[in-house]
């Protein structure tokens, strides 16, 4: 028996709704809905939005309001944000894991 | 207005909000500091405008008052100095380390009010550091803030009457494959029933009315579960638990949301002097106060932050503290508001006795964990790690102890997630109620800058 598993977690409420927004996580283009959150558009297409640096494993946000950091990212700059937080916008460039690093 | 009053209220959640309306209906203008870009709260967030195309599918009878409220809060929030971005990092010296969207700044304040709200309490288990577990407020976030679904398959899972509102929120936007696994017995709920009704007929009454919703919508619906383990490959496949007659039973599933009550955010109060006692009822610390949220000469505290009570416990705190905030500053106290709230916050706290008696916090557990399951998601210390550092024979066990020998609670969430296990563990071991985990600033990680001024000119050595 082939179980389908879907590559992704997030599934928008509307799947419907365009996805006008481009931006660039990991080096892979990312869509986004107008008003989207870049850790829903990372999820809308990915299982995971980085990985724990202890033991490797896939994280992918917890608590979703900006307490647990666990969707926590990096742009170009090493600035550090996290993607629950943060609004999706066109252009955006952004890491899973610093670039230069900091923090 | 005094010119030498600043008052600064944290959080912009129904605490918040309610103090905020209160001095300004005073003919105050309050400093309001808000972390999200919003004002709402958690329990009553704003939508997106994605989720909003949804409200009346959402709030259903309800949508019309609940915009009738936030257009009254946008209306007090014009009147105030209202800062959205901007966290409350440190406190010290009346005065509040801010990091905005402009960077860093500090705000010197007369008088304080921290309603910053509450987050979920979690208890551990195997399986739940993988993708797709949420916490159950987070579960909810995802609909009004990120417009998504955690999943195709969710399960809701824990202890908590939240399980039933998240998963009648996502029926009523159409989510199909739904579970609610609930830890607590009936019986536990239907003895708390009565106390329920007692102190809110109106709230108990619509929490039956919620389950009947989810039965009619073709929910799964088991309570008196054991949860025993998430697993999947790279993500949530699957989880296993027993029925309350002690079936093996497995639930396919791509997401589960998990939660256990909810846990006061107290970092800031404590920085601002704050001192906790513990409460055995809701097994957790709250900081001291009055009966209107004083907690010192220039603080008051509200709202969940505060002690636990829900969004309308939220709003009467809020109320009261700044009615107290009004006579510290001369002002005339308005009886009948002070009399009101006071009673509409004893009903409320009376309410959230009884649920919390009804959806029990498995305190327990926390001695049961196996060895291996990871405690601390952020620096993976796994319950067996913490055990070998209750064994240690030098000095008392002590959870601020634990901490510092094991890292656990030392990671980026600063021990909000597994801190509540954290104590259990440590109480299983020393056989007193859980300590308390001791707050540091910054409260949330900032981002370190040194600014050392411009550079001396190359070869200019002085």
């Amino acid at each position: 028996m082939v179980i389908f598993v879907a590559r992704h977690l997030f599934q928008p409420i509307d799947p419907g709704t365009p996805r006008p927004l481009r931006f660039e996580f990991d080096g892979a283009e990312i869509t986004a809905r107008r008003n989207d959150t870049v850790l829903a558009a990372v999820l809308a297409s990915r299982e995971r939005c980085g990985v724990n640096e202890f033991d490797g494993g896939g994280r992918a946000g917890f608590c979703l309001m900006g307490s647990c950091q666990e969707c926590t990212m990096w742009d170009e700059d090493g600035r550090r944000l996290r993607g629950c937080m943060t609004e999706a916008r066109e252009g955006l460039r952004l890491r899973s894991r610093p670039h230069c690093g900091s923090d | 207005m005094q010119t030498d009053t600043r008052i600064a209220i944290v959080g912009a959640g129904p605490a918040g909000l309610a103090a905020a309306r209160t001095l300004v209906e005073a003919g105050l203008r309050p400093v309001v500091l808000e972390e999200s870009p919003l004002a709402g709260g958690q329990g009553t967030r704003r939508l997106s405008p994605l989720t909003a195309l949804h409200r009346s599918a959402l709030f259903g009878a309800s949508a019309q008052s609940i915009t009738r409220r936030e257009d009254a809060e946008d209306a007090v929030l014009k009147q105030c100095d209202f800062r959205t971005g901007t966290l409350a990092w440190a406190c010290h010296d009346n005065r509040l380390e801010l990091l905005g969207p402009d960077g860093f700044d500090s705000l010197t304040y007369t008088h304080l009010v921290i309603a910053v709200g509450a987050t979920d309490r979690l208890m551990p288990m195997p399986g739940w550091t993988l993708p797709g577990v949420f916490t159950l407020g987070g579960a909810q976030v995802a609909l009004k803030r990120h417009a998504s679904f955690i999943g195709q398959k969710v399960v809701f899972a824990g202890s908590s009457p939240l399980l039933y509102l998240a998963a009648a929120q996502y029926l009523r936007l159409g989510h199909r494959d739904l579970t609610v696994l609930d830890t607590t017995p009936a019986s536990g709920k239907a003895r708390a029933f009565p106390a329920m009704l007692r102190h809110e007929p109106h709230t108990a009454l619509q929490g039956v009315s919620l389950i009947a919703e989810l039965w009619r919508g073709g929910v799964t619906l088991r309570a008196g579960v054991r949860l025993d383990r998430i697993e999947g490959d790279s993500r949530v496949q699957r989880l296993r638990y027993a029925t309350a007659r002690g079936r093996d039973m497995t639930a396919e599933a791509d997401a589960v949301a998990l939660g256990h009550g909810l846990r006061a955010e107290t970092q800031l109060a404590e920085l601002a002097g704050a001192t906790f006692a513990f409460d055995p009822a809701f097994r957790q610390w709250f900081p001291r106060t009055d009966d209107r949220g004083r907690a010192g000469e220039r603080l008051w505290l509200a709202g969940d932050s505060a002690r636990i009570g829900g969004a309308e416990a939220a709003d009467a705190a809020g109320s009261l503290a700044a009615q107290s905030l009004l006579e510290s500053l001369g002002r005339a106290a308005d009886a009948h508001c002070i009399r009101r709230d006071t009673r509409r916050l004893r009903k409320q706290h009376g309410f959230q006795r009884a649920m919390t008696d009804a959806f029990r916090w498995p305190a327990k557990q926390a001695a049961t964990l196996a060895d291996d399951v990871l405690v601390c998601r952020c620096e993976r210390v796994t319950a067996g790690e913490i055990r070998a550092a209750l064994a240690t024979p030098s000095g008392p066990i002590e959870v601020n102890r634990v901490k510092s020998i094991t890292r656990c609670g030392m990671g980026r969430c600063q021990g909000r997630f597994c801190g509540p296990a954290l104590g259990e563990m440590v109480a299983s071991a020393t056989g007193d109620p859980p300590g308390r985990l001791r707050t540091q600033a910054p409260i949330r990680p900032i981002p370190l800058v040194f600014d050392a001024g411009p550079m001396a000119p190359e070869g200019d050595d002085t």
